[in-house]
């Protein structure tokens, strides 16, 4: 404590730490930045190692023998499929109880707010069919889920066959002490949606849905599966759900052990795990890795339909099937195999998967960081803005009193409530505005405008957001001229607003705070009204949210290898806001409400406090 | 005056009658954070109910509060919003409180330095304190919460502003009455007996002293009311109810902290780890922890005892058993009647900075540990840890800066060292 008490060790720390602020920022930013970079280092993560008792020494058999009858069966419900021209509810339902389960249907509908041009759907109605094979060997506490996307076209045929010859081998065994239900949703996660809300009794998104009819146990753990071709040569597994919440890493590392004991390629991110690691492109392919799943998680949307299990606490994963030009094939045998093997061992919990990690990177299927080791790099970003803050605060603390002509004294007047207050109050009305307006006022856009309902949406939203920074000098609306005092005070608000912002929005979803930190930090920290205007002005606006989303959305082309060019990229950009739009409204996501409520009026604090005058 | 207290009632009102009509309000009033098994409007609802189908409340294990306060809210159900008018009871008697430190300073001008007189306040300033208490309380984000929350804790916090504006007026009796209430309604005021006592007795300018039997008459007659009044409280109780249950289920509640629920307090988790034999001698230590300073604070600051009851105030928020943030708000609406001592303080922005970072953690954590079931309880209680030590940091640095203003008042602002150098007060 004697650094709290002693007043001149007190005197020396903070003196030291306001004369060397600028360059200590510097190298803490540096050091976040390195240390982000260093997780991917393969010596620096830790190896995967399955943590459940329960999952980790039993041994299970697979011998689920059927791939060709289930791919049949796949054959089957896609004539039904293009028959119906959706979902063969009548055809599913009889083909499950056929296998002896207890077959039940839940219809749902769903008005968008506003058509979603991606998958081109407005009015959404639909079925979800799913069947439950009732646990033989105990008490129908449990269960377990596994289920198939009914999409449109030819999508996911093969997976619904597998799904259902499953579902017959599953019905023939004994061991089972957990019910296993088998779903098939339409309007992948619109479906998936209102069966989840349907099975716990919630409505949180205000969408109908018929009650549902017969429930299993509490779902323990559920797997998604897509597969669109009958061989593939790889497996992928999808973690990222929504907002950023991943499941258990057991799960994961279930997938893996399996998919080594069967022989099976597996990735993530779309990204084999690679040994050599001392070479650049070995570290690069593991940095591309970690930066995808870092962007997918920051993006806050559920990447398959596994991604809405994660709220109702339940451990969820996607395994997609991937096809490529690669040799070395593997039939729907091995996949049911692998996936048989799965739910034997997940039959076999006590508890819930809660044993290994819920914070984490992975920078290859078989490599991890823990929240332990990578919080330090945000931490290290955090420090910067809470320097900053100490900074200012002795600066007005201790004013700098001026001197007259006449040797008189002058103490800078504090600064009016008002003059804080007017940018605080004005900032977050903007932000209000661009959370509610778009949605509100597609109706007036497109009568005015030549232009759709979506584009009204998303260009309303740009048109706000830009509109926003024209609010520059709001302090001088009541208070009158700004003082010297007043916009220390303003950036001292508004950098312990952010830290407090980044702080929470990171621990909830790394990943983004993390993103966020590396554009907001910085221009936190430099920003004064004495730095030159229009080079600050242009740096802001780049390293704006907006922006920022617009970066990202060119880097993860990149990462994923499909380059776009500028055209293709501003429509994708648009897509995305639209997207981030539909995902709060159907699924509540938070990215959104967070970006516009709680971000942009940060960041639109900061712009006052350039333009202060 | 009366025209800015009337504005910030209104402003206050507004966002309360606000709040209560949003959904929010639900949302607020489910807060561990802000309701605790003691004082949750939820419970005393049931308590109610059970009441009314002439069921003992305290059977069953959901009421803990006090049968006065049932018997009030059975009358006033109607109300629902009674807490609100709580606040503002507390509210006129608070702004009051302050008035006491004009005079104190008249007498103190006398014997002091020339150099100190800038550590005075200027009578321009004592003017504006109550209504910056007044703001405090009512403008508080905390308080507001526990309103809307319903929080009963509320009229608890009325009662001891009301005891401590009656030790001011200098009327014992009040106080003594108001005392009792406040103990009966959650025992640990009992510790804000010592300063009333204090006061009152520096008010008649009765020196404390053993060897004086005028000392010992007051005390006694003091003692005397402020107990009788307790007992009546406890047996108008007993006849209201028929029964003692309450007993055990109010204050046995409160002292063997039977409910782990997660608060902002440090019992739950220590408790919820403990092993079951080690259990009465940690709730002891735990105990302890509230009536424990009473007697070295109030050797040090005998002759402060307004200060030593904003100090005995923090240390219940901080220590009791169940405590919400209704109860940090009553000790934090002190703080600008001390704001003299502002130039004194050392940790405030370390602080404040952790209190508020804290603040926005607690629901963030509780989401983590609750409903995505990522996180774990240590997560929540290394917030709540830190938010406790934020608390302690605040209240030992204000008793820091009360001692050295003090040292200063003696010994004047500007210290020499005996070669003529400046000197630099260090505390080891």
């Amino acid at each position: 404590m004697g650094l709290l008490s002693d007043p001149n060790r007190r005197r020396a720390l903070i003196g030291m730490l306001t004369r060397l602020n600028a360059p200590i920022c510097m190298i803490c930013y540096m050091a976040g930045v390195a240390w982000f970079m260093g997780l991917a280092f393969e010596p620096f993560t830790l190896r995967t190692y399955m943590s459940e008792n329960a999952m980790g020494s039993t041994m299970v058999e697979e011998r689920f023998p059927a791939g060709e009858r289930a791919l049949a069966t796949g054959r089957e419900f896609a004539a039904h499929k293009k028959k119906t021209g959706g979902m063969p509810v009548d055809w599913l339902v009889r083909t499950m109880q056929a296998r002896g389960l207890e077959v039940y249907t839940q219809r749902f509908s769903r008005k968008l707010p506003f058509p979603d041009e991606d998958k081109e759907r407005y009015m959404v109605k639909g079925t979800n069919v799913y069947g439950i094979l009732r646990a033989p060997r105990a008490p129908r506490t449990e269960a377990l889920v596994l289920s198939a996307p009914c999409s449109p076209g030819n999508e996911n045929n093969q997976a619904v066959g597998i799904l259902l010859g499953l579902a017959q081998y599953f019905r023939s065994q004994i061991y089972w002490a957990k019910d296993i239900i088998f779903l098939v949703n339409e309007h992948d996660l619109i479906g998936m949606q209102a069966w989840l809300e349907g099975y716990h009794h919630t409505n949180t998104t205000g969408m109908d849905w018929s009650p549902l009819q017969g429930r299993g146990g509490s779902i323990q753990a559920a797997l998604s599966l897509e597969l669109s071709s009958d061989v593939v040569t790889s497996l992928d597994l999808v973690l990222e759900g929504l907002n950023g919440q991943l499941p258990n890493l057991d799960l994961a590392n279930l997938f893996y052990a399996f998919c080594q004991k069967i022989g099976v390629l597996c990735t993530t991110q779309g990204k084999l795990p690679r040994n050599d690691w001392d070479t650049t492109s070995g570290y690069s392919h593991a940095v591309q890795t970690m930066m995808l799943m870092v962007l997918k998680q920051a993006s806050s949307r559920p990447w398959g339909d596994h991604g809405l299990f994660l709220r109702y606490h339940i451990e969820a994963a996607s395994i997609k099937g991937v096809n490529s030009f690669r040799p070395y094939k593997t039939d729907a045998t091995t996949v049911g195999r692998l996936l048989e093997g799965m739910y034997r061992k997940l039959n076999n919990l006590l508890e819930r998967l809660h044993q290994s990690y819920f914070f984490y990177l992975m920078p290859s299927l078989t490599r991890f960081v823990s929240i332990g080791y990578y919080m330090p790099a945000f931490g290290l970003l955090a420090l910067i803005l809470l320097l900053r803050a100490l900074d200012l605060w002795v600066q007005l603390s201790s004013p700098p009193t001026r001197t007259t002509e006449d040797g008189v004294e002058v103490v800078p007047a504090s600064p009016g409530v008002l003059s804080i207050l007017t940018p605080l109050v004005i900032s977050h009305l903007t932000g209000v505005a661009l959370y509610t307006l778009p949605v509100l006022s597609q109706e007036l856009a497109v009568e005015h405008f030549p232009v759709s309902e979506t584009e009204a949406v998303v260009l309303t939203a740009i048109a706000i957001y830009t509109g926003g920074t024209r609010s520059h000098d709001t302090h001088r609306l009541l208070a009158g001229e700004g003082t010297e005092q007043g916009w220390k005070v303003l950036k001292l608000v508004a950098v312990l607003y952010l830290a407090v912002l980044l702080g929470c929005t990171a621990l909830i979803n790394f990943s983004l705070g993390f993103i966020l930190a590396l554009t907001l930090v910085p221009l936190a920290a430099f920003i004064t009204p004495h730095v030159p205007k229009t080079l600050s002005a242009v740096v802001m606006v780049i390293l704006s949210p907006g922006l920022t989303l617009l970066f990202a959305v060119f880097f993860f082309q990149e990462l994923q290898e499909t380059p776009v060019t500028l055209q293709e990229g501003w429509m994708l950009y648009l897509s995305v806001i639209s997207q981030g739009i539909l995902d709060h409204a159907l699924y509540g996501s938070l990215l959104y409400p967070l970006a516009a409520l709680l971000v942009y009026p940060c960041w639109l604090l900061f712009w006052n406090i350039l333009f202060w005058k | 005056m009366a025209a800015p207290l009337a504005l910030l009632l209104i402003v206050a009102v507004t966002i309360r009658a606000a709040l209560f009509r949003t959904s929010l309000a639900n949302l607020i009033s489910e807060r561990v954070e802000v309701v605790s098994p003691l004082n949750a409007w939820k419970r005393v609802v049931e308590g109610l109910a059970l009441l009314d189908l002439d069921i003992s409340p305290y059977s069953g294990d959901v009421f803990h509060e006090t049968p006065m306060v049932i018997y009030l809210f059975h009358f006033l159900m109607d109300y629902a919003e009674i807490t609100f008018m709580g606040a503002g009871v507390k509210f006129s008697s608070l702004h009051l409180v302050s008035q006491f430190r004009k005079q104190k300073f008249a007498l103190e001008a006398d014997r002091i330095p020339m150099d100190c007189l800038e550590l005075i306040r200027s009578p321009t300033e004592m003017y504006y304190i109550p209504l910056k208490v007044a703001m405090f309380y009512l403008l508080n984000p905390f308080t507001i919460v526990s309103c809307v929350a319903k929080c009963t804790c509320g009229l608890n916090n009325a009662v001891i502003a009301l005891f401590i504006l009656s030790t001011m007026r200098g009327s014992a009796l009040l106080s003594a009455i108001f005392l009792a209430l406040a103990t009966y309604q959650s025992i640990y005021p009992l510790t804000l007996c010592v300063p009333a006592l204090l006061y009152l007795l520096q008010r008649l300018y009765i020196p404390v002293n053993v060897r004086r039997s005028s000392f010992w008459f007051y005390t006694l007659q003091y003692l005397f009311m402020f107990l009788g009044s307790l007992l009546v409280l406890i047996c108008l109780s007993f006849f209201l109810l028929g029964s003692w249950d309450f007993l055990p289920a109010v204050y046995g509640f409160i002292l063997s902290v039977p409910d782990l629920t997660p608060n902002i307090g440090l019992f739950w988790y220590f408790f919820a780890e403990m092993f079951d034999h080690f259990r009465l001698f940690f709730l002891c230590v735990f105990q302890i922890n509230v009536f424990f300073y009473t007697l070295p604070l109030s050797i040090k600051l005998k002759e402060h005892p307004v200060f030593l009851i904003f100090m005995q105030i923090a240390l219940i928020a901080i220590f009791k058993s169940y405590p919400t943030v209704g109860d940090l708000s009553l000790y934090m609406a002190f703080l600008p009647v001390w704001n003299h001592l502002y130039r004194f303080l050392r940790n405030i922005f370390l602080v404040s900075c952790v209190l508020l970072a804290c603040s926005a953690l607690f629901p963030v954590l509780w989401h983590l540990w609750i409903y995505a079931g990522s996180a774990n309880s240590n997560f929540y209680y290394a917030i709540t840890l830190l938010f406790s030590v934020a608390q302690i940091l605040l209240v030992s640095d204000y008793f820091y800066a009360f001692l050295r203003r003090e040292h200063h008042l003696t010994n004047g602002l500007y210290l020499k060292k005996k070669d003529g150098s400046e000197a630099t007060l260090v505390l080891k």
